[in-house]
């Protein structure tokens, strides 16, 4: 490549296509699905088929027996070349297979290596194992008070200090206990006018990534390459690091584009199992996940909220009470992270002086439960929203004006004591209003299809501390490569990365080539989660190519460039080395200042280094013969700061939504005893191109992130926030019914018309 | 699993032969044996649509199609559509309505937004969820799938 074009700046606010669509829509975009090593074994898992059970005997002799099969591999096999097999971000939880006892449903218990996959799988389906059953427990509720313990002992990963003292807890299903206390609730609630209390549920599901979960793993020469479906190739190179007791520097993971995250890639997940199986086997492993075993490997957490309010007479909310439970499944993953950083927020976008939130992650014996687009947030709106409402109807309130009279604005302390900045929650509403002709009249439907409008707020606070290191390097031409470590799985961070790499150094975006990630040449970053990467990996980035630049200029200043000639940079290089020679190699790295809650009240001045705020408001229909909801209209309105690349921004706000549409109208994990009923996109349907709403709109308010690259924030998981509640509060705007657990199918709707016209139906 | 046959057809305007199993999915052969990546197994049940390929130039899930059925068939995958370099029409509208976010299911729904270009130049909105209903993209990128798909058909038509 030549040298860029130096322009002043205009790479911010610019919808270019992604840098790669042209890969996209050829089908030559890389994935790791792809990926094939010389010499390579298929590994394929056999799965628990009880949910808690001792493991009484394994029995591989027909499966060994199968011509073709290298080799079977149990817990045993792993131990010899993994001394304390059990990983995991926050307790060191969870074994590579299965050790003296099974956990979940589907959890693996032994793994078949075959060159040919058919002949793995077959052999997987031909051991034989025996369970001792235990009692088991699958509620979140039941769980906080059950004889059915799933872990003997809780093993906190000191990744985290606020869960020390956790370590050597028995006896408890409880992995993380969050509670915040302002104000006095008390006597708020003594004081109070009206006082309203409601409780919500919300169901497990699953990420359902298109490109399931796949790894890689070469062990040769006292090191390891890991190829893996990734969403953070720093931590996988952490943790198998210390699972090894290697130095970080044997360890090599790499990733491409991922065929789809949401969170289900996040941590350590095939990555230990493949590393293990290829120690053993001194070949390179690949495992690679039918869809039907994504949903025994991560969901998002069912969850309970019970919420409390005490309303004033002037219609100001003065204190809320919030009990969140998080189901975690048998595996605690990131969930401690999740019950606690979305406890933070608990209490939604209201200034409220008096708050008081009990946050639990629960341990039970279904399938774990992780990050899922909103790390706990969208469960929680769901509840706070759903509330929200409720309070304004019962007080005669205008849902809207209700909002507006309690809305937290920049300023004012948020539930952990911080104060707002940077969060456009009035002018999300502002523009939801607007958008949706609030003040104008509705058409309400006729007959049996009763129309009805709603709309929810809700706002995050993003994960922190975490670090983003990038660099950005000049070719002796003055083309620019930019290292840093984010994982683009469809959000368009490599193109919004070149845009402000490009920024910053005054060239076209197009002119930045954006390195895949890979630990041996992209240096750390935290990981590809909670929408921190513009933010984070952005201002890494813009720091990178800031230093790039001023080392050009010293290039110049040194090679005698009078200041203003437009020299080109090639030239520069030239007058330097005397050839087409040297590298430029600009570095940045970000942390934010955050400052971790107190351990008895909760508070604290900085809870996060910036806030996500996303609207939604939602137009239904519902044929009160049947119950089915029919979603018309579907708006989002976000505060995604300055946006980076509009045109990605959007799309990013609606495919969200879709798919919190699909969380919210139908897609389930169903279990009987803890037997998973619907492990198959038979059987759990996500949205297709017939569950679109009639119109589908996004938009994003006017506003800056003072502290984000060029005015930006994330925006990644916004548009999930308030749908669900948005539905529900349209549908009893419509017929007058509350639906207070998700997912609202037309068979819950009917139900709760028939209830309300006091024909109830019986339950099954 | 029983005894490999040799079976002869035409792969993206070529005369290919290749040895197969018959338990073995067409996407496997098109992947196995000729690295075309285009078409991706992801349900392996006929439910996504991202290992679409075309048949004698119609849509089919490979992942259910076994390759032994090839034999004598023309298959055409999304790598034949820009074979000279010129990206189709269909591939350019994807591309600029943003229709797709990770890309995964892309392929797949490129090739049903051809046959359905090809049997109804001037789809309906009905139309294009008929066609594409059993395309799947968890990404949601179906607003501008449905925007492309209106694009390419203007610009087929000349209008
Ligand atoms: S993989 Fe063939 S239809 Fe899903
Ligand atoms: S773009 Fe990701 S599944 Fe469609």
């Amino acid at each position: 490549m030549s040298d860029a074009t130096r322009v002043s700046s205009g790479q911010i606010g610019r919808s270019l296509p992604r840098v790669e669509a042209r890969a996209k829509v050829t089908g030559a975009a890389e994935y790791i699905h792809n990926l094939r090593l010389p010499g390579m074994l298929y590994g394929k898992i056999c799965r628990s088929t009880v949910p808690h059970g001792r493991i009484l005997r394994i029995d591989a002799s027909a499966a060994a027996a199968i011509p073709g099969v290298h080799r079977i591999v149990t817990a045993e096999d792993i131990r010899t070349v993994i001394a304390e097999p059990y990983y995991g971000p926050a307790f060191h939880d969870q074994p590579i297979l299965a050790e003296g006892k099974v956990r979940h449903v589907g959890e693996p218990v032994a793994v078949v290596l075959a060159t040919d996959p058919h002949i793995a799988e077959e052999a997987a389906q031909a051991i034989v194992v025996e369970y001792a059953p235990l009692p088991a427990v699958f509620d979140e509720i039941e769980a906080m008070n059950s004889a059915a313990i799933v872990h003997d002992i809780l093993k906190p990963a000191g990744t985290f200090p606020d869960l020390k003292h956790l370590a050597g807890r028995s006896g408890t299903n409880v992995a993380l206990d969050f509670h915040l206390r302002r104000g006095d609730t008390e006597r708020a609630f003594a004081a109070a006018e009206h006082i309203f209390e409601h409780s919500f549920r919300t169901q497990q599901v699953m990420h359902t990534p298109l490109e399931p979960h796949v790894s890689l793993a070469d062990a040769a020469d006292g090191g390891v390459t890991i190829h893996s479906a990734t969403q953070t190739p720093s931590f996988v190179r952490i943790e198998i690091a210390r699972l090894l007791g290697w130095p970080e520097n044997r360890v090599r993971v790499k990733t491409a584009f991922l065929g789809g995250g949401f969170g289900a890639k996040v941590y350590v997940k095939l990555e230990a199992l493949a590393v293990a199986l290829s120690l053993l086997a001194r070949r390179p492993v690949k495992l690679a996940l039918t869809m039907e075993e994504q949903f025994f490997t991560i969901s998002k957490h069912a969850s309970t909220f019970r919420i409390k309010s005490a309303v004033d007479g002037h219609g100001h909310i003065t204190a809320r009470q919030c009990q969140v439970f998080y189901n975690g499944g048998a595996y605690a993953d990131i969930g401690p992270r999740v019950a606690q950083k979305s406890g933070f927020t608990a209490t939604g976008p209201y200034d409220i002086p008096n708050v008081a939130i009990d946050s639990y992650e629960i341990y039970t014996n279904r399938p774990p439960a992780g990050a899922l687009r909103g790390f706990g947030v969208p469960q929680l709106v769901w509840a706070y929203e759903s509330h929200t409402d409720l309070i304004a109807r019962a007080l005669g309130r205008d849902p809207v004006e209700f909002r507006r009279r309690n809305l937290l604005r920049d300023g004012a302390p948020q539930a952990t004591g911080t104060v707002m900045r940077d969060a456009a929650i009035s002018a999300v509403l502002d523009r939801l209003a607007a958008r949706l002709a609030w003040d104008q009249p509705f058409d309400r439907g006729a007959g049996t299809l009763k129309r009805g409008r709603g709309l929810a707020i809700g706002f995050k606070a993003s994960i922190s501390p975490t670090t983003s290191v990038a660099t950005v390097a000049i070719a002796a031409d003055g083309s620019c490569i930019l290292y840093c470590g984010t994982v683009d799985m469809g959000q368009g961070s490599t193109t919004a990365m070149a845009q402000i790499a490009a920024e910053a150094l005054g060239i076209e975006a197009e002119a930045v080539r954006v390195v895949a990630p890979d630990t041996d040449v992209t240096p750390y970053d935290m990981g590809t989660l909670g929408s921190r990467s513009l933010f984070h990996m952005g201002n890494a980035v813009r720091l990178a190519a800031q230093d790039a630049r001023d080392k050009l200029a010293a290039l110049a200043a040194e090679t005698g460039v009078p200041p203003g000639a437009n020299l080109p940079i090639s030239e520069q290089f030239r007058r330097k080395y005397g050839m087409q020679a040297g590298t430029i190699v600009g570095a940045g790295s970000y942390i934010p200042a955050y400052a971790p809650p107190d351990s008895a009240t909760g508070l604290t001045p900085n809870a996060t280094p910036f806030w996500m705020v996303g609207g939604a408001g939602a137009e239904v229909e519902i044929d009160t013969e049947t119950g089915r909801v029919r979603v018309l209209r579907l708006v989002n309105v976000a505060d995604a700061g300055t946006p980076i690349n509009p045109g990605i921004v959007e799309t990013q706000l609606t495919g969200a939504a879709i798919m919190q549409l699909g969380f919210t109208l139908f897609e389930e994990m169903q279990f009987t005893d803890g037997q998973l009923r619907n492990p198959s996109l038979a059987e759990y349907k996500i949205p297709g191109i017939r569950d679109m709403p009639d119109r589908i709109e996004a938009e994003t308010v006017d506003s800056a992130q003072q502290s984000g690259p060029y005015g930006a924030k994330g925006v990644g998981e916004t548009g999930t926030f308030a749908v669900s509640p948005a539905i529900a509060n349209a549908i009893e705007d419509a017929v007058g019914v509350r639906i207070s657990e998700l997912p609202i199918t037309a068979e819950a709707v009917y139900r709760a018309l028939r209830r309300a016209a006091g024909d109830q139906l019986e339950d099954l | 699993m029983t005894a490999p046959r040799t079976i002869h057809f035409t792969l993206n305007g070529a005369a290919v032969a290749a040895t197969v199993m018959p338990h073995q999915s067409l996407v496997e052969l098109l992947r196995e044996r000729f690295d075309l990546f285009g078409a991706r197994e992801s349900c392996g049940q006929g439910l996504c649509g991202c290992c679409t390929v075309l048949v004698d130039g119609r849509a089919v899930s490979s992942c259910l199609y076994l390759a032994a059925f090839v034999d004598g068939a023309g298959v055409t995958t999304v790598e034949h559509l820009a074979a000279d370099g010129d990206l189709d029409p269909v591939q350019e509208a994807f591309i600029e309505t943003g229709a797709f976010q990770c890309g995964f299911c892309t392929p797949g729904f490129v090739l049903m937004t051809k046959q359905l270009l090809d049997e109804i130049p001037d789809p309906s909105d009905d139309d294009i969820r008929h066609y594409l209903s059993g395309n799947l993209c968890r990404c949601g990128a179906y607003p501008e799938i449905v925007a492309a798909v209106k694009l390419a058909a203007r610009r087929q038509r000349g209008a």
